[in-house]
């Protein structure tokens, strides 16, 4: 394996690990706040998907606005998730939120089905975001470079947000003591909607470059995506944003780089997230950035 | 300022209070007394909006706070200390005090709270900085009453204050309470310390099995011979408090 080979398949790693980064930390943070594994938290990069597919064929908008939709779009779906399934049983035990988080996931997915058809749907890619730059040797698409760059904004904005605002502040608080953030007069509901705002504007992002670069639009698109950004999450400490970022960015680096090594293992490609996930578990159920968790 | 009447609450099955009613006069400080299940904390936690109320009514100033939900009782000029402290452990000293301010949007006023509460415990002042969950369990409990105190409370409600701290510290936490009644904040105490607290209140409630056994001022019960024999038997932290 060449220089330039092994560069280029770096690049690709990254751009995947950066997705897989995007949809973790919409994880880590209800994580964070709820101890609530969302499962429904993947197919909300097939709302967002789907938003910026018709947005920009049914309605025919220009794509910044299509993207802008399908953002706001997916945090309300994000925020009624939480309202109408999560809120409802917040004080029951934990296996029951579990299960319903399960079958948020299923009534998304299903309702897609039965609203729109199973038919996959190719999505159209703006020319901005098309092509790729040549170095020497070495392609980079031009998507890469956005997926990239995207990623790092909003990984800024969101740890900006939780460490130097005043409702980040009170995330912080309110994933070690829900009770007593309410005593300081702070309405914990809306806390806990902003959180769920926030990673689903990150996952809607991820769902609109996701496909850019796997142009099919379809009900089940978000499945695997979302398992294996859990995995990211668990592997960079669930709970911390920056280690979901990383955890992503080294599932996706591992993912791409074994497959290019041993290409006869492609037909086991989304079995290394699961492998890395057992590992993990094993060895470190904390995850590399994660607190010690209390139980 | 307070008036509870007939106020039942139950956990499940459990009746915590079987009717109770206490009236909380401006300016004062209250204080519950009872032994460990007695019904206190249930009693302050049902003021603040924690747990359901069963029947019975509070009324806070005029405003019923029966069904409203714990942030807006706060926002009424009503804060709660909580047992065992409860500081933010991974925030900072700084931001616990302003987790307490959250609804305090005039700046200058925030800053001059906060300037207070340093001017108060200048223990404090050089670990603005550090989280709150390495500071000592005295530090914890300054900082848990001055977090309540930003938010300007017109009743400041204390769950055992001083509870598991050590006796130096605790007259310090008794100073603290009545420095913050002179400044014209009405409080409602919890304690288990029946001899120091009854010292420094104007009225007090005896409560034993979700029932007030006993009340009257506080002087008055300190010396009543029932009080006597069952909650201040132990002398043996008695010379602490008196100065």
């Amino acid at each position: 394996m060449d220089l330039s080979f092994a560069t280029q398949q770096v690049i690709y790693g990254l751009t995947l690990g950066c997705l897989y980064g995007l949809l973790a930390i919409g994880y880590t943070m209800v994580y964070g706040v709820l101890r609530l594994i969302n499962f429904a938290h993947g197919d909300l990069l097939m709302v967002s998907a789907y938003v910026a597919f018709f947005g920009i064929i049914i309605f025919s908008l220009p794509w910044p606005v299509a993207f802008l939709g399908a953002a706001i779009f997916t945090a309300v779906i994000g925020i009624l998730i939480d309202r109408g399934a999560y809120k409802p049983i917040r004080k029951s035990p934990r296996i029951s939120a579990l299960i319903t988080a399960i079958g948020v996931s299923f009534l998304l997915e299903n309702l897609a089905l039965v609203l729109i058809g199973g038919r996959p749907k190719s999505f159209p890619i703006p020319t901005l975001f098309n092509g790729s730059l040549s170095i020497g040797e070495l392609k980079v698409p031009v998507l890469s470079l956005w997926i990239l760059s995207l990623t790092l904004v909003l990984l800024v904005i969101v740890i900006g947000i939780v460490h130097k605002t005043r409702i980040g502040m009170a995330m912080r608080a309110l994933s070690r003591d829900i009770e007593t953030v309410s005593l300081m007069g702070i309405d914990e509901n809306r806390v806990i909607s902003f959180t769920f705002a926030l990673g689903s504007i990150l996952a809607a992002f991820g769902g609109v470059m996701w496909c850019m670069r796997y142009p099919a639009v379809e009900p089940f698109m978000g499945v695997i995506p979302g398992l294996k950004a859990f995995v990211a999450a668990v592997l960079g400490g669930i709970g911390n944003v920056t280690g979901a970022a990383i955890g992503g960015l080294i599932l996706g680096l591992a993912e791409v780089l074994i497959v290019a090594i041993q290409p006869d293992w492609s037909g086991y490609r989304d079995a290394i997230a699961f492998c890395i996930m057992i590992v993990i578990l094993l060895t470190r159920p904390r995850g590399i950035m994660g607190e010690n968790l209390p139980d | 300022m307070l008036q509870i009447e007939d106020l039942h609450v139950s956990y499940g099955g459990i009746k915590a209070l079987k009717g109770i009613s206490i009236d909380v006069g401006p300016g004062d400080i209250v204080s519950l007394l009872g032994s460990n299940g007695a019904g206190k904390s249930t009693t302050v936690r049902a003021i603040s909006g924690l747990v359901p109320i069963g029947s019975g009514m509070i009324n806070f100033e005029g405003i019923k706070l029966k069904g409203m939900s714990a942030h807006k009782i706060q926002r009424l000029g009503l804060a709660h200390v909580p047992e065992g402290r409860k500081v933010f452990a991974n925030l900072t000293v700084l931001e616990n005090l302003l987790m307490g301010a959250y609804n305090l949007k005039d700046k200058s006023e925030r800053t001059r709270l906060m300037n207070q509460f340093f001017e108060i415990f200048p223990a404090l002042d050089n670990k603005r900085e550090q989280l709150a969950g390495t500071l000592s369990g005295g530090e914890q409990q300054m900082l848990a009453i001055g977090r309540a105190m930003m938010s300007k409370p017109r009743l400041l409600m204390m769950d055992e204050p001083s509870l598991g701290l050590a006796p130096l510290v605790v007259s310090d936490v008794f100073n603290v309470i009545k420095k913050i009644r002179n400044e014209g904040v009405t409080i409602l105490l919890i304690e288990q310390n029946a001899n120091a607290a009854l010292k420094i209140s104007d009225y007090a409630f005896l409560l034993e099995n979700g029932k007030i056994l006993l009340e009257g001022p506080g002087l008055e019960l300190l010396n009543d011979a029932r009080v006597k024999a069952a909650y201040l038997g132990d002398t043996s932290d008695k010379a602490i408090f008196e100065n």
